[in-house]
């Protein structure tokens, strides 16, 4: 029984390290990537700047000014953790009927892929969280946490962000087994999900209707809930939890749809 | 090993037709009552024409599409309910699809799949050295994947298939797109695995060749269905399977007839070429070039091997004799109108 626990543990455990180390690959990817995060980080800094001065200072949404400069670096650093834009592969497995191997190793395929996104968001915390982290921190005024818990529970609400956002990129990836493309799909859900989680301007923004409806959403808790964690706007508690509970909704019914998709539905291809 | 027992899948597909281009609901049925038995360490080719079925079929066998209707044991398993205890147990290789991680190097690969299928490490690495050995690894175990050639990639995809120790070894067209020596050595080692280990081998194919050199066994199918089952040999006498030998000559030749093991002779542009259709068990390819030398001189030479499309054109001319289900043969197509 217990090495049965290790061997399962080791066995996700190794896709995460090998996810890891096939992202580790792409060297000049990742500097471009690392790079085009902080010119778009300082594009964003720019403009929200100008908000603040066009209101004459103080606070807009819930933010002083050096709150939403550092919300926009930690955002620019976030974005390749949760990964709004990628996350095409499974889709095209499926589409091309590639899918068929995964279904033929004995894991749970969801799992599996969970294992390997986690790998790539680890090796992405490294490569692409800290630059332009650091850089906003150097170069800006910056919203220092103010007790050493904060960072740790920020990294905690970042794995359960990526979670998150996996959880529901896997959802619609799998709806390619009825539609046969889910391209469609997941480019209105890329476009959607990010602005819905807070990336462009912070959900404080938003009408009070608009933030309260967010709130029974997950996107909120794949960007703004680590970044509140972090800048400490909310009570950290309430939104991890909320976090929790969209993590475990999203992989239950991704487990679901995965056993109904098995059953019913075709896989592609000779 | 694999009991399949009326086994059936069909898809519902949507179709755009007519000058509205309407949406129609089609139901298409990709195997229709299939049944075999295979037994432990027999060597099964399950050949037909592309679209006969077999994928479909290879798919049920391995617990990833569930029948429509029908009932199969694999391992005295329910592949589709016991997926994963299955899948531990068997091999699978997919001749398009890889299974190996593709910006990884090939021996990265391998060390995944020991952890996924939990083996043993010894057990992984005596196997490992083996495939390693036998189907000359060495040179590109540090290679990412997707730089390897076909070939390459295709020993990587085998290697990985075993490297668990599979009771049952089956593959999906393993051979396709290989260069013949790629193919060749392919064929050989699954000869090996086969006698020396006693893997049970089921392999899907539209190459009769693939048969030829390593299947005691072959079962045709066509849309979906089983047309015949039985040793090669003895297909051959039935359905006459003749190799083709294409000579040019020099010069305009009278027919070249009265070859042993000859059973057709067809001349073009005034006997300068002539197919010679010979029974590949009385005669040689090599003997038949050294005959017909010694009668004309040889300008160049070839062989056809047999078509599946061949056979199974005369399968279904044989009549229905021997057919498991006379009469239904001649259904009009594989594509019913869903009520
Ligand atoms: N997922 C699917 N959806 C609809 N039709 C399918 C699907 N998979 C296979 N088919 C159909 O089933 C038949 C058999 O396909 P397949 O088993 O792939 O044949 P083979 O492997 O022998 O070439 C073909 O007519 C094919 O078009
Ligand atoms: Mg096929």
């Amino acid at each position: 029984m217990l090495t049965d626990v290790r061997a399962l543990i080791g066995c996700y455990l190794r896709i995460a390290l090998a996810g890891f180390h096939r992202y580790a690959t792409y060297r000049q990817a990742t500097v471009a990537g690392a790079a085009t995060n902080i010119v778009f980080g300082l594009i964003r800094v720019g403009i929200l700047a100008a908000v603040y001065t066009a209101q004459g200072g103080g606070s807009v949404g819930g933010y002083d000014l050096t709150t939403t400069v550092t919300y926009v670096w930690l955002g620019q650093g976030l974005l390749s953790i949760v990964e709004f834009w990628g996350g095409t592969e499974l889709t095209n497995r499926i589409r091309t009927g590639a899918v068929v191997v995964d279904l033929s190793r004995p894991w749970n395929p969801q799992a599996a892929l969970l294992a390997e996104d986690t790998g790539r968001a680890g090796f992405a915390a490294l490569a692409r969280l800290v630059p332009p982290v650091l850089f906003g921190m150097v170069v800006f005024p910056f919203r220092w946490p103010d007790n050493p818990w904060v960072p740790v529970l920020f990294l905690v609400s970042a794995l359960l962000a990526m979670v998150v956002s996996f959880g529901a990129r896997f959802l619609l990836s799998l709806t390619a087994f009825w539609l046969l493309d889910s391209r469609g799909v997941l480019g209105v859900y890329q476009v959607v999900s990010s602005t819905l989680a807070g990336l462009e301007i912070p959900l404080g923004y938003f009408p009070g209707w608009a933030r309260t409806a967010l709130w029974f959403t997950p996107f909120p808790a794949m960007l703004q809930s680590p970044i509140d964690v972090f800048v400490q706007h909310g009570s950290a508690v309430a939104l991890l939890v909320h976090q929790v509970v969209w993590a475990v909704l999203l992989l239950s019914l991704g487990q679901l749809l995965l056993r109904s998709a098995v059953r019913k539905v075709v896989v592609q291809g000779g | 090993m694999i009991e399949a027992t009326e086994l059936s899948r069909s898809f519902r597909v949507t179709r755009k037709s007519g000058r509205r281009l309407r949406r129609i609901r089609e139901e298409v049925v990709a195997v229709r009552s299939v049944s075999f038995t295979v037994e432990a360490g027999e060597a099964v080719g399950y050949i037909g024409p592309n679209g006969a079925g077999k994928s479909t079929t290879i798919k049920m066998l391995t617990g990833i599409l569930v029948p429509t209707s029908g009932r199969v044991r694999v391992c005295g398993l329910d592949p589709s309910r016991q997926r994963i205890d299955l899948a531990r147990r068997i091999g699978v290789v997919f001749g398009q699809r890889s299974q190996l991680w593709w910006d990884l190097p090939l021996a990265e690969s391998f060390q995944l799949l020991r952890h996924i299928y939990r083996t043993p490490p010894s057990d992984h690495a005596e196997r490992l050295e083996e495939c390693t050995e036998l189907l000359g690894l060495k040179g590109f175990l540090t290679t990412p994947v997707r730089q390897l050639s076909l070939g390459q990639r295709m020993r990587g995809e085998v290697t990985a298939a075993l490297l668990h120790a599979p009771e049952l070894l089956v593959l999906d067209e393993p051979t396709i797109g290989l260069d013949l020596e790629s193919k060749q050595r392919l064929r050989e080692f699954l000869a090996e695995l086969n006698t020396r280990r006693r893997t049970t081998l089921v392999l899907t194919t539209h190459a009769l060749d693939d048969i030829e050199r390593l299947c005691r066994r072959m079962l045709v199918i066509d849309r979906g269905r089983v047309l015949a089952d039985g040793p090669l040999e003895r297909l051959r006498v039935e359905v006459g399977l003749e190799r083709t030998l294409v000579v040019d000559l020099e010069r305009p030749t009278a027919p070249l007839r009265g070859l042993a093991g000859v059973v057709e002779v067809r001349t073009e542009t005034d006997g300068r070429r002539q197919r010679l259709s010979f029974q590949a068990d009385r005669t040689t390819a090599a003997a038949l070039i050294t005959a017909v030398a010694r009668q004309a001189p040889i300008h160049d030479v070839s062989v056809v091997e047999p078509e599946i499309d061949d056979v199974v054109r005369r399968l279904y001319a044989r009549g229905p004799t021997t057919a498991e289900h006379p009469g239904r043969f001649d259904a009009p197509n594989d594509v019913l109108r869903a009520p």
